[in-house]
């Protein structure tokens, strides 16, 4: 951002008071699991408490002063997650609870009876394809639309190396693809996708193309309008934002297409005894009362990014990572699961410990350094299957980590090694 | 949480290994961290445990658990082994608030820690879960 204060780790770290709390017995948190959720800075949970001390009403339907007040603050929040992401109308900011609600809003527009639209037809010979990367917020909700439909399910493969493998594109994305649902940045080997080569063949097919953006939103300039594809999901927590709100953005012309997903009050137009008529996007897709105070956070949320610079960002979690990815090498016994350069790679990075459980590396870090990682299968158990292991230790960073937090992570294993050695 | 004794049954696990014969064979896993353990159990006259084997992958505190549990279960009676995994799983979850029994416990008292950790307790107890079912399977 122009005019930006130069990038300055110890200053961003003060605007998160979590960060400075000591654990029981005395240890300091060394918080490397943004990629599970981010923590908050002040001027999110100031925003949140200001809104619910001095503001908050019902939106969209109360009259009051408050009522104006709280729908202005949860409609200038669109306003900014617009613009953040680039994109093209405010109206195609669909507020939902978190990215797998706005994955299963998309998944239930297909193959739905209502729904007249030739795109989101979908019955048996048709197919839905995803890749063996995904976290079960993309995969789930495309199984479930093949059982109800009929559909088959196909996948991506995923390489050695933990890139995608999309040497047989265009025999897995044909003219009987409806929709192919890809990770933007995967949750567990840190692989950013390169979106354009499967968005030319699902053009070509006449498809349609998602992205789970969970990973990337936070941690990259993200311009949905550049990247081209229909729909993008992504959750506000990762991004310093609350939890219970996420984002869906979907082309206009498609939203409109779409029917309704979850039916109730404000997303109506007219309601009779025998059918209703709904309200123009992205109303049509927020049944409720939404959840006003956490759309408010997550506007300071993107505030607070834009204010530091989503390229400064990147740039410092670039060095972060490949600072990483040399010290964890170093380990005898260390295996990292993921590209092993900063090449197309974000800032998460899952490894295994030759004999070593992750459940009991994860307990020792936290227990002796209060180091907090992410241990199992991240909720992306075809990932690990196809790695042939159960599950991994996932470091993930952000904003507010140092390079001393990756040397104390490298202390902290050669720890484990000495217990289980 | 990492006692000496669990960390020794983790890096020597006692009676490891499926064996014949036996009366019953379950399969139990936690589905959270993928841990597992197959185990069969062979009883004898006056319900006395012959033999309790056992195979699985997973954290220490699971794997240790197992190996402990062999030890402690076999050459008991079934109603012996039935109050250690009673007293065992009243342990586990009292939330480290429970003193151990360490005379009906013996050498599972060294798991009395994990209690402490909500996430870690269906690690401790997968194995007695599936001697459990193993049991009742036996009898059946």
């Amino acid at each position: 951002m122009n005019g930006a204060a130069p990038f300055d780790v110890e200053r961003i770290r003060k605007d998160f008071p979590i960060l400075s709390r000591e654990l029981p017995g005395g240890r300091p948190l060394v918080y490397l699991d943004s990629g599970n959720s981010s923590q908050k800075p002040t001027q999110v949970i100031e925003t949140m408490r200001e809104h619910l001390a001095q503001h908050y009403g019902n939106v969209g339907r109360a009259l009051h002063a408050l009522g104006s007040e709280s729908t202005e603050a949860y409609e200038g929040a669109r306003d900014k997650i617009a613009a953040f992401i680039g994109a093209p109308s405010r109206d195609e900011v669909i507020f939902t609870k978190n990215a797998s609600e706005s994955i299963n809003l998309v998944a239930y527009a297909f193959g739905n009876p209502v729904n007249t639209d030739e795109r989101f037809k979908v019955g048996p010979g048709d197919e839905i394809v995803i890749s063996e990367m995904e976290h079960h917020s993309n995969i789930v909700p495309w199984q479930l639309l093949a059982q109800r439909t009929g559909a088959t399910l196909r996948w991506f493969p995923v390489t050695d190396e933990g890139r995608l493998d999309i040497d047989r594109l265009d025999e897995l994305v044909n003219e009987r693809t409806k929709i192919v649902s890809i990770v933007h940045q995967s949750n567990v080997l840190g692989t950013v996708n390169s979106e354009s080569p499967i968005l030319a063949r699902v053009r070509e097919v006449g498809a349609l193309m998602m992205l789970d953006a969970s990973q990337s939103v936070p941690h990259q300039p993200v311009d949905v309008a550049e990247l081209g594809v229909d729909f993008v999901a992504f959750t506000g927590h990762k991004m310093v934002g609350p939890s219970g709100i996420g984002v869906l953005w979907g082309r206009k012309e498609l939203l409109d297409a779409m029917p309704p997903f979850l039916g109730g009050g404000e997303m109506i137009e007219a309601v009779w005894m025998d059918h209703s008529t709904y309200a123009p996007v992205p109303h049509k897709f927020e049944a409720g009362t939404p959840p006003i105070v956490e759309a408010v956070g997550l506007g300071a949320a993107v505030d607070y990014l834009t204010s530091i610079g989503m390229e400064e960002i990147k740039r410092h979690e670039k060095e972060l990572t490949g600072y990483a990815l040399e010290a964890l090498q170093e380990i005898p016994g260390l295996r990292i699961i993921g590209p092993r350069t900063v090449v197309a790679r974000g800032g998460t990075v899952s490894f295994t410990l030759e004999g070593i459980h992750p459940h009991d590396v994860g307990q020792i870090l936290d227990d002796v350094y209060g180091i907090a990682v992410r241990v199992g299968h991240h909720c992306a158990r075809p990932l690990h299957l196809r790695f042939g292991i159960p599950a991994t230790t996932r470091a993930s960073f952000y904003l507010y980590n140092t390079t001393a937090e990756i040397d104390a992570l490298v202390r902290g294993l050669h720890h484990v090694q000495k217990v289980f050695g | 949480m990492y006692q000496e004794l669990i960390l020794e049954h983790y890096k020597h696990p006692q009676g490891r290994g499926l064996r014949e014969p036996y009366d019953a064979e379950v399969h139990h896993v936690n589905p959270t961290c993928g841990d597992e353990v197959t185990m069969r159990v062979k009883l004898g006259d006056g319900g006395k445990v012959l033999d309790v084997s056992y195979d699985g992958q997973g954290c220490s505190i699971s794997q240790a658990a197992a190996s402990v549990l062999h030890e402690l279960t076999t050459g008991s009676t079934v109603a012996e082994t039935l109050s250690v995994v009673d007293e065992f799983t009243r342990l586990m979850q009292g939330r480290g608030q429970v003193e151990a029994d360490e005379d009906v416990l013996g050498d599972a008292v060294a798991f009395a820690g994990v209690a402490k950790f909500p996430a870690r307790v269906k690690c401790a107890l997968l194995a007695w879960m599936a001697y459990k079912d193993a049991l009742v399977r036996s009898q059946a």
